[in-house]
């Protein structure tokens, strides 16, 4: 039980959604009354959610500024965390983080999750996120003492290894894929999963000047979010036709399937417009309906997936899929937030995904040998610019990888490009002009 | 068995990364993979999926907080031993989702997990998250785990989701609406490109521990971090510091992660910025940065009232005036930002122009706007 009054957090087990204040009580009561031979303070929900108060109270985090915690061998994973006001409360004086890579989109067997909590409960505090932003499973507060008998446990008897953190390659991270959607251009689960092991060393031993994140997203939906949040994104696309069963859209028209999957359901919008809900929203007006067919001039489609998802069951992606590659994507720290740039427009995505891998190896040469210390790739590409960047990559400009051409002249030539080279004799300048 | 302390490395395992997901897999899930032909919204929070083979699987996806007890971990392993043969899963939005492979399992299911509360009495899986409509906030650590925070995560969440509760569980928006928030500029949970992103910002230079900032940073790497060059390296009282120059501060907080001598968190200085606007599918429209709507609200636990109160208006106003289909960000471009101010009420001020790298992108360079 606390030892405090803890008014601010009784606020916040009121109201409806589900209290993270609670849930942490219960933890707390559970390491009260368990025989568990606990082997990190028996105290350590409650001071963490002592400290909290405070913290909400003083309207200041009361969290050290770092502190190295790690396992032998890895510079990632383990994030060290300590309390500024450890005599007050003993149980979170070390408070470390481990970060546990998630297995791809989050499925899990229960014997696999009661062994991590089994295991989380006697040396850590029982406390977790499911899941960091990242992606990883993340085991919030153990000791110091406690990291290495986790990290034996996790890859002994779970099979488990950590995730990446600092300047590592940090966990990949991908959409359902596959697994249960019918939007999912390739499959997204093996793709992390083959990165992820195929660069396990970059994952846990820091070799970069800053982190690098990837993410897979099985189509233009983007449901992990990788164009806005990872260094090298890998969106699912398709080249040739939408196909399309024209009685379904018919059936759509008539009334008799819900548009968007039902997802309107909650408010009466009136029966479902074809023209107005989707062929006058398609961003490049590549589609006519004539009250009785759909066309599609695919060749003019830009797969922003409206249309698709609108009218799930009439509308398929096309049969010959890959990816687009982007690259650069980052939050506003430091030259402001940047999305990311499409650089391969089109890329099969099949094992063992061997030009993937080409590419973004030739990427991670350039970074180490041009970035600054804690520059992320974006920065990077913005301040050499893109067309270095492709020279990296090895990629010929396309017009699909800009939105518009540059509006200034100040074009960088290559000497080699241009006739006679820049060497010039101002002698003979003069010969033809007085000074 | 088990780590030996005085031979660390004897059978150590390494770089063996996660388990693989094709063991956690569900069966209906396996048979089927790839071969999923369509998807449709039966309810709030229930879906089913329709394979190729004709196999349906009917998921129930029920919001968290991504702070979760062992404890809670192992009541969602009862419940997916009851109903789903020993198999549930997260999403990246950290709601969870349980799967069966039988409509007539859907009804139990849903029926167990409604009357599950915790002991303060919130629903400890709340059903919805689908379709048009509210899903569950992406947030950061807060408080709670992170040195850094201008202010809390899980309590405004908490807060901003507890008056929000109805949208969670309805669809009645135009389109999907995101919220996403990140306890400090460092964004661990990426917010700037959501509809609605809470922030925490800073608007105090930092502090200098002069006493102890030898010894605790490396004065060239502080020197380096700050994108304004508002930091110089200085000696006070014989020892070796830096100085900042407040004018062109901009309480990034990045001087903070490299020096810990310099922090800059306080009651007064931090607090909530909001974001709109931003997107991140291809959906109609291109991906976007959310913009600054409002640039400062105070940190006010427990309850956050003026930021519940912003986020509220935004989200209903957008609620009453958006088309089917409009995400935030489309629909505040199409009636204007001046008509998104005006509607929404909310003040406008010189801080919500952008005077950082560029800037001038954003400002109005035409005669095209609305009286």
């Amino acid at each position: 039980m606390a030892k405090r009054k803890t008014p601010i957090l009784d606020e916040l087990e009121k109201g409806k959604w589900p209290s993270f204040v609670s849930d942490i009580r219960q933890e707390a009561e559970w390491r009260n009354k368990t025989d568990v031979d606990l082997q990190t303070p028996k105290e350590v929900c409650d001071d963490l959610l002592d400290l909290l108060e405070l913290s909400l109270k003083d309207q200041e985090c009361h969290w050290k500024h770092g502190g190295v915690a790690g396992v032998f061998g890895y510079g990632g994973g383990v994030i060290g965390r300590y309390s500024d006001r450890p005599e007050e409360f003993p149980a979170v004086k070390d408070f470390h983080t481990l970060r546990v890579n998630q297995p791809s989109s989050y499925f899990y067997k229960t014997d696999f999750l009661r062994q991590m909590c089994e295991l989380w409960e006697r040396r850590g505090s029982g406390i977790t996120n499911m899941h960091g932003s990242t992606g990883d499973i993340i085991l919030l507060g153990t000791t110091t003492p406690q990291l290495e008998e986790i990290f034996w446990e996790l890859t002994h008897n779970l099979k488990q290894d950590l995730g990446g953190s600092g300047s590592n390659l940090r966990s990949p991270n991908c959409c359902i894929g596959k697994s249960r959607c019918e939007f999912a251009c390739y499959d997204t689960q093996e793709a992390c999963r083959n990165f992820t092991m195929e660069y396990q060393d970059e994952l846990h031993r820091p070799s970069f000047g800053y982190k690098f994140k990837m993410k897979f997203d099985g189509c233009p939906n983007g449901c992990v979010a990788s164009i806005a949040r990872s260094d090298m994104s890998v969106i699912g696309t398709w080249k040739d036709d939408i196909r399309i069963d024209q009685e379904a859209v018919r059936a759509y028209v008539g009334g008799e399937f819900k548009p968007d999957g039902g997802a309107h359901a909650g408010r009466d919008w009136g029966p479902f417009d074809i023209v107005k809900e989707v062929i006058d929203l398609c961003p490049t007006r590549c589609m006519g309906w004539n009250g009785n067919k759909l066309g599609i001039n695919n060749r003019e489609c830009n797969r922003c997936m409206h249309c698709i998802n609108t009218m799930p069951r009439a509308l398929r992606i096309g049969t010959e899929t890959g990816a687009s590659i982007l690259f650069g994507a980052k939050a506003p720290i430091l030259e402001g937030a940047q999305l990311s740039t499409l650089t391969i427009p089109f890329m099969p995505m099949e094992e063992p995904f061997s030009e993937l891998k080409e590419l973004i190896e030739k990427i991670w040469d350039w970074w180490s040998e041009e970035g600054r210390s804690r520059e992320r790739l974006g920065e990077l590409m913005q301040r050499k610019g893109f067309a270095k960047f492709l020279e990296v990559c090895e990629v010929k400009a396309d017009p699909r990888m800009i939105k518009e051409p540059r509006s200034n002249p100040y074009i960088f030539w290559k000497e080699a490009d241009i006739p006679g080279g820049w060497e010039r004799d101002i002698k003979d300048f003069r010969k033809r002009h007085q000074k | 068995m088990g780590y030996d302390a005085k031979n660390p490395m004897k059978d150590r395992i390494t770089d063996i990364g996660p388990r693989d997901y094709k063991e956690f897999l569900p069966p209906v899930i396996k048979r089927n993979f790839g071969k999923w032909l369509y998807h449709e919204i039966l309810e709030p929070g229930v879906l089913v999926h329709v394979s190729e083979s004709g196999e349906k699987v009917f998921t129930l996806r029920v919001g968290a907080a991504r702070v979760m007890s062992a404890t809670h971990i192992r009541e969602i392993c009862e419940i997916a031993d009851k109903h789903c043969d020993g198999y549930v899963r997260w999403t990246t939005r950290n709601n969870i989702e349980f799967m069966v492979d039988d409509e007539a399992k859907v009804k139990p299911l849903m029926e167990d997990l409604e009357k599950r509360k915790f002991a303060g009495g919130s629903l400890k899986f709340p059903r919805g998250g689908t379709g048009a409509g509210l899903t569950n906030i992406v947030h950061t650590q807060g408080y709670l785990h992170c040195h850094t925070a201008a202010i809390d995560a899980s309590g405004v969440v908490k807060a901003v989701m507890d008056e929000l509760y109805e949208d969670f569980g309805k669809m009645r928006l135009p389109a999907h609406v995101r919220i996403s928030l990140a306890c400090c500029l460092n964004m661990c949970g990426a917010v700037h490109c959501s509809d609605i992103a809470i922030l925490g910002v800073h608007r105090k230079p930092p502090m200098v521990d002069h006493d102890n900032l030898a010894n605790m940073c490396e004065i060239p790497l502080a020197v380096a971090s700050c994108p304004t060059g508002a930091i110089k390296a200085t000696t006070v009282d014989d020892k070796k510091s830096v100085v900042v120059n407040n004018d062109k501060c901009m309480y990034c907080g990045n001087c903070f992660t490299m020096c810990p001598a310099m922090p800059l968190a306080d009651a007064e200085g931090s607090g909530v910025a909001i974001l709109v606007g931003g997107k991140l599918s291809n959906r109609i429209t291109a991906p976007m940065f959310s913009k600054v709507v409002v640039p400062f609200l105070p940190n006010e636990a427990p309850r956050w009232p003026q930021t519940v109160e912003a986020v509220k208006k935004i989200l209903n106003t957008y609620a009453k005036d958006a088309k089917k289909y409009e995400r935030l960000g489309d629909w505040a471009a199409r009636i204007g930002w001046e008509r998104f101010f005006e509607k929404t009420d909310l003040p406008f001020t010189e801080h919500l122009i952008d005077d950082y790298r560029f800037a001038y992108t954003t400002w109005r360079t035409s005669t095209q706007f609305k009286f």
